[in-house]
């Protein structure tokens, strides 16, 4: 039996009840048009599956009901006991054939030209010629009908429909059993064992199956929001005359249905556009050397509280060149903008309103209304959807889901009095550490950095928040992690007695790690997320409220939310006016440190990741040398850097810098920069500020040492290029002219990142390697075929149109580089991960940001040939 | 909280309520339950109108500070305030005020407009004005106190 058969059933079934309530309704008020719609609506639909599943006899008989109806409708045939007699007639036939087709899977043989003939007489307003008896006497009463006793009953005795309010109420209900359960077991707990401890730990175990059993009712497979795909795509490839498979994995990930309603159309109209516009036709296929067969493969998985559906097809991939003529012929960006844009970002216009690609609309789809619903869909449920395509290749959806719009494990911690809830899933870890802040323990003595194991079970005083101008940190395994107290975030007056200790949060909140400072962490609860009130959607801080199981009410926080206030307001502090709303999520933020240097007034920026350290020197401990200034740091000389020797002095100014300074003891800020195992110092006047912005930076370099200039936090700042003081201290540590053009390494690096490239080309330089940048694959495949010769190749794996791994298996297929070391640099860490970039032929796999290990793996990969390097590096 | 002489055709009833020195009234309809006594838990953030997260039997409540909404001073620490729950579409509100009084029965044709004297603060939530036992009772425009688009644009 076809899997939609059963659905069908219980679905006519319903509709045939309401249709005889809605018919004698209609007999007794002719004039009522909601009902003769909703009559009208119920046949046609009826009808429209019929149709759809392929069962004629239904169809031809629901078909002429509807011409007669359809004729009610417009007002060209009244309402008369006759026509409704016959409608029921014709109802009753219906019934009749569903019930055989519940019963045996198949339509039952029969002739219905009788009672079609009076209807469509009916409909031709011949009404008088047939009664109404005719019509349902004669041919009613068809044999199958005696033959199949209860058929809906042998139908409905599977599944129950239960409307979600019942199951909302019940889940509700359960909640406060909960409470009530949690009550009891604190009584009882206080009066120690008494006759009741038994049967109430009975209770308290039903009730626990009983919530988790009244959840289970919300979760489906997502299997069923997939079944009519199969038969959808069956009948686009054959109107198409394409041969299509669909393949489905992960139909048993369950999720929320409330979600799974809200995606059941998405996906339906993903596929369609797959079938329809992606895949290409036999003949197309055979010419582009692709087998005849296009497949569209659907696959869901859990991933950390996420489902991840891909929906991916092997077909003709999306036409960056058209969808930008398109953009530009539609008016939705002008020549300029394009040329700006991205190959990705011009990809992304696919989910604008009213945008279609396809040269023809065909029935099937193509109208411009899609993606962008389909966005907008996924996007009200908290998803996401991101688009790659290879030209040629074909495109893949990817939609991030949340599991369910209701239960969150959650940390419960408290702030100024207050407890929040943070969703489990973005916390990474907690850390105990002492408030105590203005006296960081005096270290000038010994310059050696807090022991790792001293760190890794810090309680009390062994780790402590230090403040970079307004900002506090916190150094946390030889990062700097920024810090927000939540209760200064969120505007609440700090108790009088401050905690000795408190706890951050180390939460990820997409690609940006913060701290969140809290006074106090207590257990994590299941809880379950109710939306906020209206008048509270404002605050994007909060991502739903909930009601623990003491029954008290409290906010949840959306870490997203925290990180993006803190990106916008960390500079204005408590008391400023309420953050602006951000921009826009999606746009990546840095955390840059900004400090002054040389007494000039524009501060200066630095990716707040690129420093290894911030330490205040003991002026005392800096010594003079030929190579300049060094101090003793980590038990080996550091060279010391002043940015720009001249207007030098030691100390900077001192008004610049954090309270509490020992006047008795001078120092020094320094930024400590660490590549390797050696580290080099920049002495700076004054650390300003971390803030979190992007950067980007808009005037190129105006001398050396420096990136360009960018706004940063709504001000002019200079971005410093660590790698030419990099290079700077070490060509004055290893006295210079190790250089020699003729036995530097020569390495290409590919990135599309401008920001990463920045970074990437200066740190290689400084490491002694003579960088050649491209921004994409397709770049540096047109660098080889020039004759560009290199020794080594540095490749980020996510790029737009060719990625890293597929660039990988092109230079390993032949050519000059065939050979070569490849260095397959990523954001995303993990096995599975560097075992992919393994075998599509990358030597070694390195995380982004690790220069020291990309540094590492690139010297180890030219070990053979690299005796100067060796020497240099070591 | 049904009001035990049922509603006549021509009259409504009201529960009374004081806010200050004021005695205003809602249509009992729109009540739905009246407490005293609840924990409610600030919401930082929030507008200053909102006094925060209530609990009624599993139901998040949003608590309106009444006072606050009608631009009245804030309530003396002795006053604890008790709440009059009512729904808005999904969502349960729970308006703070000063004490709840007893339900009456009023005549609609005893009520009379706005004087054009009243000020903004009242005349904005009030519906009409009622004499009741002495005093004028200021019947609260529910719905209205509960449309916060005009405050959150300001």
């Amino acid at each position: 039996m076809d899997d939609l058969l059963p659905e069908f059933l219980t679905e006519t079934n319903e509709a045939l009840a309401e249709l005889d309530l809605a018919l004698v309704k209609l007999e007794r008020t002719p004039d009522d048009k909601a009902t003769l719609s909703l009559i009208f609506r119920l046949v046609h639909t009826i009808k429209g599956t019929c149709g759809f599943l392929g069962l004629p006899r239904l169809e031809h008989v629901a078909h002429a009901a509807e011409n007669v109806l359809g004729r009610v409708r417009d007002g060209e045939l009244t309402v008369t006991p006759a026509v409704i007699s016959l409608i029921l007639g014709s109802l009753d036939r219906i019934k009749a054939i569903v019930a055989a087709l519940g019963a045996t899977g198949a339509e039952p043989a029969g002739d219905d030209s009788a009672i079609i003939a009076a209807l469509n007489r009916a409909a031709a307003g011949d009404l008088a010629a047939e009664p109404a008896e005719a019509a349902v006497a004669a041919p009613a009463a068809p044999q199958p009908a005696q033959d199949t006793p209860p058929a809906d009953n042998q139908v409905g005795s599977q599944t129950i429909r239960v409307t979600v309010d019942v199951l909302e109420e019940l889940m509700t209900l359960v909640g406060e059993l909960v409470l009530t359960r949690n009550q009891l077991l604190q009584l009882s707990r206080a009066q120690g064992t008494s006759a009741f401890s038994a049967p109430l730990q009975r209770l308290s175990s039903i009730t626990s199956d009983l919530q988790e059993g009244v959840m289970k009712t919300r979760m489906q497979p997502i299997g069923n929001a997939w079944n009519k795909l199969p038969r959808l795509v069956r009948d686009l490839a054959q109107e198409t005359a394409k041969k299509i498979t669909l393949e489905m994995r992960g139909q048993d990930t369950e999720l929320d249905r409330q979600v799974l309603e809200l995606m059941r159309d998405p996906l339906t109209h993903m596929v369609r556009n797959s079938a329809d516009h992606g895949l290409e036709t036999p003949e197309e296929r055979r010419a582009a050397g692709k087998p005849e067969t296009g497949r569209i493969l659907l696959n869901a998985y859990h991933e950390g509280g996420h489902i991840i559906i891909e929906v991916s097809d092997d077909g003709r991939g999306l036409d960056v060149a058209r969808i930008r003529d398109k953009a530009l012929s539609k008016g939705l960006a002008t020549e300029a903008e394009l040329a700006a844009m991205t190959d990705t970002q011009i990809r992304a216009f696919i989910f604008r309103a009213g945008f279609s690609t396809a040269a023809a609309v065909t029935a099937i789809s193509g109208r411009g209304v899609g993606m962008d619903v389909v966005r907008s869909n996924i996007e009200r449920i908290g998803g996401t959807i991101d688009l790659t395509s290879v030209f040629g290749q074909g495109s893949c959806f990817t939609i991030k889901i949340p599991l369910t719009l209701a239960i969150v494990s959650a940390l419960i911690v408290s702030a100024a009095g207050e407890r929040f809830a943070i969703p489990q899933i973005s916390v990474m870890e907690l850390v105990r550490v002492g408030r105590e802040v203005g006296k960081v323990p005096d270290r000038s003595n010994s310059l050696a950095p807090i022991p790792m194991e001293e760190t890794d079970d810090a309680v009390g005083a062994g780790m402590s928040i230090e403040h970079i101008g307004q900002t506090p940190v916190l150094r946390l395994r030889d990062r700097l992690l920024p810090l927000i107290s939540l209760g200064a975030l969120l505007r609440m007056e700090e108790g009088a007695a401050q905690p000795k200790s408190t706890t951050v949060v180390v939460t990820a909140a997409g690609s940006l790690m913060l701290g969140i400072v809290v006074d106090e962490v207590f257990d994590t609860e299941e809880i379950v997320v109710k939306p906020v009130a209206p008048i509270l959607r404002h605050v994007t801080m909060f991502s739903g409220n909930t009601i623990l199981g003491d029954g008290s009410v409290i906010m949840i926080l959306d870490p997203n939310g925290v990180a993006r206030s803190a990106g916008v307001s960390s500079r204005s502090g408590p008391a400023a006016a309420p953050a602006a709303p951000a921009t826009a999520a999606s746009e990546e933020r840095v955390a840059l440190l900004l400090f002054r240097a040389s007494n000039q007034t524009t501060p200066l920026a630095v990716p707040l990741s690129l420093v290894a350290r911030l330490e205040d020197i003991s002026i005392a401990k800096i010594e003079s040398s030929a190579n300049g200034f060094v101090t003793q740091y980590r038990g080996r000389l550091m060279p010391l850097i002043a940015m720009d020797p001249d207007k030098f002095t030691f100390g900077g100014d001192k008004a610049g810098e954090p309270a509490g300074q020992a006047q008795t003891d001078p120092t020094q800020p320094v930024l400590v920069f660490a590549d390797g195992d050696r580290s080099m110092g920049l002495m700076v006047d004054a650390i300003v500020d971390v803030v979190h912005d992007r950067l980007r930076i808009e005037i190129g370099a105006p001398r050396p040492g420096l990136l360009g200039t960018a706004i940063i936090d709504g001000q002019a700042a200079d971005v410093l290029d660590t790698g030419h003081w990099l290079t700077t201290a070490w060509r004055d540590w290893f006295g210079g002219g190790q250089d020699k053009a003729a036995t530097r390494r020569r390495v290409l690096v590919v990135e599309d990142s401008d920001f990463f490239r920045q970074l990437l080309v200066p740190t290689l330089s400084a490491a002694g390697y003579e960088v050649t940048a491209a921004s994409s694959a397709a770049e540096a495949l047109r660098l080889r075929d020039g004759g560009l010769m290199i020794d080594a190749i540095v490749s980020d794996i996510e790029m737009p149109d060719i990625d890293g791994l597929g660039f990988a298996r092109m230079v390993r297929e032949a050519g000059p580089w065939a050979a070569l070391p490849m260095i397959a640099l990523t954001g995303r860490g993990g096995a599975a991960e560097a075992e992919r970039g393994r075998d599509a032929g990358f030597t070694d796999y390195v995380e982004k940001m690790q220069r020291d290990l990309l540094i590492e793996s690139l010297r180890q990969c030219l070990s053979n040939q690299a005796g100067l390097m060796d020497m240099a590096l070591n | 909280m049904q009001p035990n002489h049922a509603e006549a055709a021509d009259s409504r009833a009201y529960v009374t309520l004081m806010m200050g020195e004021q005695l205003c009234g809602v249509p009992v309809l729109v009540v739905r339950d009246v407490l005293a006594g609840q924990m409610i838990a600030r919401i930082p953030l929030a507008p200053p109108e909102v006094a925060g997260n209530l609990n009624l039997r599993g139901r998040i409540v949003t608590a309106i500070d009444l006072r606050c909404r009608l631009r009245l001073p804030p309530r003396p620490g002795h006053i604890k305030p008790m709440s009059v729950v009512t729904e808005q579409g999904p969502e349960l509100y729970a308006l703070l005020v000063d004490q709840v009084r007893e339900v009456v029965s009023l005549r609609i044709a005893d009520m009379e407009r706005n004087p054009p004297t009243l000020p903004p603060n009242w005349a904005e939530h009030s519906l009409g004005i009622y004499r009741v036992d002495q005093q004028l009772m200021v019947v609260l425009d529910v719905e209205k106190l509960l449309q916060f688009d005009t405050v959150l644009a300001a």
